[in-house]
């Protein structure tokens, strides 16, 4: 009887495996090959083998890159966590009536469209009509309106902010989740022990959500490492002032579909792959240490 | 009273948080009702009697209500693709037991680890040797294998569906495809809802992808457009915001609906993932 009916598992999965393979393994196996070649004309590509790799290991500009996407990503993903552990704990421990209400109003930043929100900032921070200056002039601390987005390191910390804003709300939820799911015996017990607040938070609640925070960590790298909308809108596709903006997929974007070097595009692709799997796998060691394989 | 304290505290912080979260929206639709010449003169708090206009400018330089038709086409074929074959495999894999299935769970684990930009250029490459670029082909039939909606679903399975159910059907004749559609997709409702919520913001939300492979303007979906007006093509003020403004209203109403509904499905996926 099960025999029989085996041949609708894989049926069943049969869309799947199609559409997985054609629109996701090919593409992904291709942009390898591709990275691997040297684009005669637009149509004809020669194998080089990994000529392109060595370029791109010592251009100049994807290092560039590679540090703007890092910065961005630590200004954002170190306050987002530790917003996220307070709120996290703090809604756990005082059960607020309100406390469903902030969570989905903290969430809503996240379902926005990217674009939108690029543009939304842009206007807020704006030189001459932005919001902001506005109301830092109107408060008096400011004398003269300041020009934001020609500063480096305003254009960046502006990104930073907006992905934070974007993500720490998201984090939280994930967070309070993971608390939630530590056994309700073991805080108990520890109650009965004799341990207050604080011992409890640091003793058992942060250790135990050790697994909870490295999701929200490599997911956060993994996402992070890929910012593209926001620089994209927040600079009107130029990644300025002083290319500041410019992150690794802002780069790939240019070389492949800007300057039209596909196999350049693809090498950068995979040179952000090497980078997610190496920092997610090493996160992954240090949060967990040997006990792991126990 | 130290509890009181710290309530009060928390409150104050919370509190804070939430004019952080809901002050660039504000900001978004008080500037959407105002003109340009009011949005020089200096910070406006109030709601102004300028917003028909600015959405008059708007629409004389964008048609921007064919953007939404665009974003809607896309977003429901590919949730509804995303959800209806998600549910197919998800049961395939939890129901029978065949030669593939360790293989196609292999696939099903990449499919979800690998960042969605590493085949970005061969994506492009392959749509146009399929002569599919600016098409909508490429951006809705990925939907079909849509990872995360399977692995939600499967463990929704594991814990909701009855086998006994499955075998009474069989015995009353029901052939597979049949069980499937009349047992399987109602019973997983639930499941089927909270991914068509989150399926239906990311394929709304999505930039990237069409960026890359649309072209005419005419085929644009909106974030494509507010991008284009961002860019320069654009220039009032009044009318940027008002495009903003309307570019965002889709998804709040659907997360006042459905906020409920979204955090709670947040939360499970948190839990088993």
């Amino acid at each position: 009887m099960k025999k029989k009916r085996a041949k609708w598992g894989l049926l069943f999965c049969l869309p799947f495996v199609i559409v997985f393979l054609v629109f996701q393994l090919y593409p992904i196996i291709y942009s390898f090959y591709l990275s691997l070649t040297y684009q005669e004309s637009n149509n004809t590509f020669t194998f080089i083998g990994f000529g392109n790799y060595t370029e791109l290991a010592q251009d100049k500009v994807f290092w560039k890159s590679v540090l703007n996407t890092w910065k961005i990503w630590l200004m954002c993903f170190i306050p987002q966590l530790i917003a996220a552990l307070i709120l996290a704990v703090l809604l756990t421990q005082y059960h607020l009536k309100a406390a469903g209400f902030f969570r989905a109003v903290f969430y809503l930043p996240n379902l926005v469209t990217a674009a939108s929100i690029g543009a939304l900032f842009l206007a807020m921070f704006s030189w001459q009509t932005g919001s902001v200056n506005n109301i830092l002039l109107a408060l008096g601390i400011i004398k003269e309106k300041v020009n934001w987005m020609s500063s480096p390191a305003f254009a960046q910390g502006i990104t930073s902010f907006i992905q934070w804003w974007m993500w720490f709300g998201y984090s939280s939820i994930i967070l309070t989740a993971g608390i939630a799911a530590i056994s309700q015996d073991v805080i108990e017990s520890s109650i009965v022990d004799g341990a207050n607040s604080w011992q409890r938070l640091f003793k058992i609640t942060l250790p135990l959500l050790r697994p909870t925070m490295v999701y929200v960590l490599v997911t956060s790298l993994i996402g992070g490492m890929q910012t593209f909308d926001i620089p994209m809108t927040l600079s009107k596709g130029s990644a300025e002032p002083n290319k500041s903006l410019m992150t690794m997929v802002f780069y790939l974007y240019n070389m492949a579909f800007r300057n039209h070097d596909y196999p350049y595009g693809a090498t950068i692709s995979y040179g952000l792959f090497i980078i997610i799997v190496v920092f997610s796998l090493l996160f992954f060691r240090v949060m967990y240490g040997r006990k792991d394989k126990e | 009273m130290k509890k009181r304290v710290s309530i009060i505290l928390i409150y104050i912080l919370l509190i804070f948080l939430l004019l952080i979260c809901v002050f660039p929206f504000y900001i978004m639709i008080i500037n959407a009702t105002h003109s340009t010449q009011e949005l020089y003169t200096g910070l406006q708090i109030i709601p102004g009697r300028y917003f028909f206009e600015n959405m008059g400018h708007l629409t004389d330089s964008v048609n921007i209500a064919r953007g939404f038709g665009n974003s809607f086409y896309v977003s429901i074929l590919s949730t509804a693709l995303s959800i209806y074959f998600g549910a197919m495999t998800a049961f395939g894999l939890f129901e029978y037991k065949f030669k593939l299935k360790k293989l196609i769970y292999t696939l099903l684990m990449v499919s979800m680890m690998v960042p969605g930009q590493l085949g970005i250029i061969g994506l492009f490459r392959l749509s146009r040797s399929l002569n599919i670029l600016d098409t909508y082909w490429p951006l809705i039939l990925p939907s079909v294998a849509n990872s995360s909606t399977i692995f939600f679903v499967y463990q929704y399975l594991n814990i909701a569906m009855d086998d006994d159910l499955l075998d009474a059907a069989r015995i009353d004749g029901s052939t597979e495809v049949e069980l499937f559609h009349k047992f399987v997709l109602p019973l997983s409702k639930p499941s089927l809802a909270t991914m068509a919520i989150f399926n239906f913001v990311a394929y709304w939300n999505n930039f990237f992808t069409p960026m890359i492979l649309l072209f005419s303007e005419e085929k644009f979906t909106v974030p494509l457009i507010v991008n284009n007006l961002n860019n320069g093509m654009l220039q009032d003020l009044g009318a940027m915001s008002a495009a903003i403004a309307i570019s965002i209203l889709p998804i709040i109403i659907l997360y006042a609906v459905f906020s409920k509904a979204i955090t709670e499905g947040m939360m499970a996926g948190a839990v088993k993932g």
